[in-house]
């Protein structure tokens, strides 16, 4: 086992009433990476995500913390902390005592503690609200003192769960920014569960994208949005126009019944993939030039740019772009050989087994 | 404003016809003689009375510690089963409250007799027969028996609310077993600790029937010596009335204290 992986699950399998979450499951975590387990609800993201913490029992595997195996462990001893999702304050107690909660259990010096809980405190800006009762305080805010109760027990590693799923879109994102702020300074490892794509592109370093409770691909949040492995991560990261077609050979493509020059290689001669287009990629031209044309059916104004889409040859293909055309006229299509992404037909197998 | 003022009319009628008046008329009754005319002697001559008093007080309070100890793990036992079990066992404890109170007390007796159902049990062995009623210690089970749910009830409502990740949260921040009980679970479940204190502590010392039917003469209560001098020979309704303004005061001295414990001294106090 390698040194500087934090924590290894080593083929965990959990099932509740018979139905299996996660099956022979794989991942090892690199020490102070942001790691994102990032996929739908009920695909084991959070399951994963207890059993690290120890709040679970595989029912067969082992999870090892720095190459010890952890696996029987209970939750109080082990240099894991978790902020839950529904943050689970302590309503009896006010701020500073919540904070101040896993120090007081380790019967640290109380002089010692008002300097550790009033630094964290600092840290996520909540100074000033030490004796503040918890309900008194916005979604933001308790969710604030759950990561500092978690922090200030210096963990090797923060586990997150949804953490920011109650919260407002612009707090969301103010929080994501700083708990990124947060992770960098202290330099731990957090493993952050969410089921929002967004989320997880704009904060890890790793993302690991998971249904049915296998890992469907690992990688940083560029490759996995630019090389989705399969339809079901093109599909989960972003919108994305899925269609089947034929790798010829090597940078040659036909799909939607055309040629495409594409960048992809080493596939065998005439095998049957899956191509995906992000809508963003697809540039509207006019249709007399363009690779292929098709008649607008529907244009949606979203700030950014217009969603529009568009049938061609029986297939309603979803294109971004900053210019509207009218519905009902008919357009050309031209997709550039980078952004044509080939993936291998059926690649949701249960034995992906990477590391991190 | 006014509407809610309308509404609570007929309350405020009937409180002063059922509640206000009665305790007026015991106010009255204990600070009269038979002729009438004002006396404090009711009230002064309750001193002959100091051992019921203490013995009601003593026997209620080791029922109710008894029936805390018992109904706080199986509260929150039943809290955290899944909610059709829930369901299933809080009619359990409700159960034996469907059943008439006199009833159930005289099952007691009869299980409790020298001759009774325990007691030829053991004899099979050739052991005993014990001496189980007419002792303070019937009484107390008597308590317990019948005032248990009163307890389990509103620890149960309370530690329903206590969500499992809370529990989670203390665990992950190093808390083991016993220290999540005595820093999480006991003081959240504080309101329905003094609750139940209350719930089983009032009704044990104003008692007269578990005492009568379990405890023999030997044991008169509080409840017992008032009931005497409204309904047995010793008819007096104004010493009997003293004796219910002094338990009241007890009950009310007894109920702030309750109320007044703050979660650290009960953690305290449980360590």
């Amino acid at each position: 086992m390698e040194k500087d992986f934090i924590v290894q699950l080593d083929r965990i399998s959990v099932s509740f009433d018979q139905e299996e979450v996660l099956n022979n499951f794989s991942l090892d975590i690199r020490d102070e990476e942001f790691v994102t387990l990032l996929g739908p609800s009920g695909c084991g993201k959070t399951t994963t995500l207890r059993v690290i913490g120890g709040f679970l029992m595989p029912d067969s595997g082992r999870v090892l913390f720095n190459g010890r195996d952890i696996t029987s462990i209970p939750p109080y001893r082990r240099e894991v902390n978790t902020v839950f999702q529904k943050y689970a304050l302590f309503t009896h107690l006010n701020v500073y005592d919540n904070v101040a909660f896993g120090l007081r259990i380790k019967k640290k010096p109380e002089s010692e503690i008002k300097k550790e809980v009033t630094e964290m405190l600092n840290l996520v800006g909540l100074s000033g609200f030490e004796t503040r009762k918890t309900s008194a305080m916005s979604g933001g805010q308790q969710q604030r003192v759950a990561i500092a109760r978690a922090l200030v027990n210096h963990p090797k590693i923060l586990l997150l769960d949804e953490p920011l799923g109650a919260l407002d879109l612009k707090l969301r994102k103010e929080m994501q920014v700083e708990l990124k702020r947060i992770q960098q300074s202290l330099n731990i490892t957090f493993v952050y569960v969410t089921h929002d794509q967004e989320e997880a592109l704009t904060m890890s370093d790793t993302v690991v994208v998971m249904n049915n409770g296998i890992i469907q691909q690992i990688g940083s949040p560029i490759d996995i949005y630019n090389e989705p492995k399969n339809a079901f991560v093109a599909d989960f990261i972003g919108e994305s126009n899925i269609l089947p077609g034929i790798m010829h050979r090597d940078f040659t493509v036909s799909f939607a019944g055309k040629e495409f020059i594409c960048v992809d290689k080493g596939f065998k001669p005439d095998e049957y993939i899956d191509v995906v287009v992000r809508p963003e990629d697809i540039k509207i031209g006019d249709y007399k030039t363009a690779q292929l044309s098709g008649v607008v059916k529907s244009t949606v104004f979203k700030g950014v740019h217009y969603e529009m889409v568009i049938d061609q040859g029986g297939f309603e293909w979803l294109v971004q772009s900053t210019l509207s055309e009218e519905p009902g006229t008919l357009v050309g299509m031209n997709i550039g050989p980078d952004d044509i992404h080939i993936m291998h037909r059926n690649g949701l197998d249960g034995e992906v087994d990477e590391v991190v | 404003m006014f509407k809610a003022k309308a509404v609570s009319v007929p309350y405020l009628i009937w409180m002063a016809i059922f509640i206000i008046a009665p305790l007026v008329l015991v106010g009255i009754f204990a600070l009269t003689d038979a002729e009438g005319s004002f006396t404090i002697e009711n009230l002064s001559g309750i001193g002959r009375f100091t051992p019921v008093f203490a013995r009601s007080i003593w026997l209620a309070a080791i029922a109710t510690a008894i029936c805390l100890l018992i109904a706080f793990p199986m509260a929150f036992a039943i809290s955290r089963m899944s909610e059709r079990r829930q369901n299933l066992f809080l009619m359990l404890v409700m159960l034996p409250m469907w059943m008439n109170f006199l009833l159930r007390t005289y099952a007691w007796m009869s299980l409790l007799e020298n001759n009774g159902l325990i007691n030829r049990f053991f004899g099979l062995f050739g052991i005993g027969p014990f001496q189980m009623i007419n002792t303070q210690g019937a009484v107390v089970l008597g308590m317990v028996y019948n005032y248990l749910p009163f307890m389990i009830l509103p620890l149960y409502s309370v530690m329903t609310k206590i969500d499992n990740s809370v529990i989670e949260a203390a665990q992950d921040l190093g808390a083991s077993n016993g220290k999540v009980f005595s820093k999480v679970i006991i003081p959240l479940a504080v309101p329905g600790i003094t609750t139940g204190i209350t719930m089983v502590f009032v009704p044990s010392i104003s008692t007269f029937i578990i005492s009568r039917m379990l405890g023999g003469g030997g044991n008169l209560l509080i409840g017992d010596l008032i009931e005497m001098q409204f309904l047995g020979n010793s008819y007096n309704p104004h010493l009997g009335s003293a004796m219910a303004l002094v338990l009241m005061v007890i009950v009310l001295f007894t109920m702030s204290i309750t109320s007044s414990i703050d979660s650290e001294e009960l953690e305290d106090m449980l360590i």
